[in-house]
């Protein structure tokens, strides 16, 4: 029988639609191997960098009624280092290695660096809120976001992801820039910035006191981020932002998104949420009478 | 619609109600706070000392009016700011995380090392209720460095069992450490349950003693903890999250991850490195 749903992304063979989002989990092969036994269709490294680094002090994550507020500080050995995480992901899913790093040349170099111990593709990290000359700060300025991905893709052959920030003007703008440049996906979106400050003690929580909010708080947000940007681009979209429910996937998937991530809803669902979310989806399509997830991707923007 | 994990996973200022010096380099601290309350032996809370850190502390005493302590040691920046505070002191709270020690009938041996004694000291006294055979073998570097001997001894009493300890100067107890006090008990006694807690060396040589004898166990494991609601991943132990799958692992799990358990663990970067 035909798996309704089978995706492919970017040249990427997905089993099912639903990705682990980057910085989660993502530091250790063996539970990488553990998120893709589980159900994910894609597993997504943390963010490797080129030098190990170590992250921010403690307290780095805060719980708030409707997500997290989260500091890491991109903590990561070192793609080098990675080599012995990987041989632990082989053949279980697809691997997308998601990267960061501080200027053009040293994406492209991290980009080769990433195909070289084996990433099936990249995902590249321009939209961190909370690290300094990167991420977010190149993914704001449209002309470094351009060249970042121009370089990136000069320099390896595998799929390129770009994910994006929402904490810009305009978005779809990010968008366009990322798809002109080469971009072969986009994922829409990483954490928007966010503080919380304890009132006893009238101190931001955070050691890096500026955070990104996850979670459902996200998800409206991230939405509508997806449908503006499957207007503007012909490239696919992974919707990401507060997913924790098959209903919340087809939402994505309606408003445009080829594939989506999860990231934060496993705090509270654990990592059956995969499988959950997956069942969910094909419960779904074959109620509604649809052949394939294909055919609800954008499904929303029909009815306008 | 905040769920169970979110709601244990805010953080609560609390208030330092009382400090207990147990050692030269260990104190117990108290504080009110329902949920931690409710925690069970083995279970951790994440603990921020305003401006500076926050650490991960298991639970050593729950209480019925919304008592709680933790027994922390003067090892580094957070715990020495923590033991220059005094009653009256803020901290902030958030848990209990993790899974606990599933406590077991018949006869128990307990065997804790250092500041690993203290949450063997909550879960002997939930023994105690089962009525629960004890023997509880402790080690610490010296004589004033063996914590709450004295409340293990009123516990022991009443459940006719047994106590032993091992020190490393010899200044009381066994002149060693107290993996050799494991090693003479099992060659005599048989046990349903063996619970550890102390430092990872001790824990796996107590694993393959184990493992020789064929007992059940049940052990706390450490690593850098970061989220603890299982995202981060700075805590795994092979296919294992500590805070969200741990941080107690029976000798199976321990078995599935023995390529790293005793010998390896991950820097605040994720390398790793040895325990």
């Amino acid at each position: 029988m035909m798996n309704r749903l089978a995706i492919n992304i970017a040249g990427l063979e997905l089993s099912n639609p639903t990705m682990l989002a980057a910085g989660i989990l993502g530091i250790s092969g063996l539970t990488l191997s553990r998120v893709a036994k589980a159900g994910a269709g894609a597993i997504v490294t943390k963010s490797l960098g080129l030098q190990p680094r170590a992250g921010y002090p403690n307290p780095t994550i805060v719980q708030v009624e409707s997500g997290l507020v989260n500091a890491m500080g991109l903590p990561n050995p070192g793609i080098e280092h990675f080599t012995q995480e990987i041989k632990f992901t082989r053949s279980v899913a697809p691997l997308i290695i998601s990267i960061y790093a501080f200027s053009t040349d040293e994406f492209a170099i991290a980009a080769q660096k990433a195909v070289k111990i084996g990433a099936d593709a990249l995902e590249l990290n321009v939209s961190c809120p909370h690290a300094k000359k990167t991420g977010a700060d190149i993914g704001q300025d449209p002309k470094l976001l351009e060249e970042v991905v121009k370089a990136t893709k000069r320099s390896v052959k595998k799929p390129v992801f770009v994910k994006l920030t929402p904490n810009v003007d305009s978005i779809v703008r990010s968008a366009k820039t990322a798809e002109k440049a080469g971009a072969d996906a986009l994922t829409a979106i990483n954490t928007v910035k966010a503080m919380v400050i304890d009132i006893e003690t009238a101190k931001p929580i955070l050691s890096n006191k500026i955070g990104g909010l996850s979670g459902s708080a996200l998800k409206p947000i991230a939405v509508r981020c997806v449908y503006e940007i499957f207007d503007a681009v012909d490239i696919p979209i992974v919707g990401c932002g507060g997913i924790s429910t098959w209903q919340d996937a087809v939402e994505f998937l309606q408003a445009g998104a080829s594939a989506i991530q999860i990231g934060t809803a496993i705090a509270q669902k654990g990592l059956n949420i995969f499988t959950q979310v997956n069942e969910g989806i094909e419960a779904f399509l074959e109620k509604k009478g649809f052949h394939s997830v294909k055919e609800i991707i954008g499904l929303s923007h029909k009815s306008k | 619609m905040s769920t169970i994990t979110q709601k244990i996973n805010f953080l609560r200022i609390v208030e330092i109600e009382k400090i207990v010096r147990e050692s030269p380099t260990v104190k117990t601290f108290f504080f009110a706070d329902e949920l931690s309350a409710q925690g069970k032996p083995g279970q951790f809370i994440m603990v921020w000392i305003p401006g500076y850190d926050e650490v991960p502390m298991s639970i050593s005493s729950t209480c019925s009016d919304d008592l709680v302590s933790i027994t922390v040691a003067n090892v580094g920046e957070a715990t020495r700011i923590m033991h220059k505070q005094e009653a009256g002191g803020i901290l902030g709270i958030r848990g209990p995380f993790g899974n606990s020690f599933s406590p077991v009938k018949g006869k128990a041996l307990l065997v804790g090392g250092g500041t690993g004694i203290a949450p063997l000291v909550f879960l002997a006294a939930e023994l105690a209720k089962l009525k629960t055979k004890l023997t509880f073998l402790l080690g610490a570097k010296t004589k004033e460095e063996l914590i709450f001997l004295s409340y293990i001894k009123a516990i022991i009493s009443r459940t006719k069992g047994k106590i032993n300890a091992a020190t490393e100067d010899g200044s009381f107890g066994h002149k060693g450490v107290v993996t050799e006090l494991v090693e003479t008990t099992l060659a005599k006694e048989k046990f349903d349950k063996i619970y550890a807690c102390g430092r990872e060396p001790m824990l796996y040589k107590i694993f393959e003693l184990s493992n020789m004898h064929k007992i059940s166990l049940q052990m706390s494991l450490e690593r850098i903890i970061r989220c603890a609601i299982g995202l981060c991943g700075s805590c795994t132990i092979g296919k294992y999250r500590v805070c969200a799958d741990g941080p107690v692992f029976t000798s199976n799990q321990l078995q599935e991850v023995v390529n790293e358990f005793g010998k390896l663990k991950r820097d605040f970067n994720g390398t790793k490195i040895s325990v």
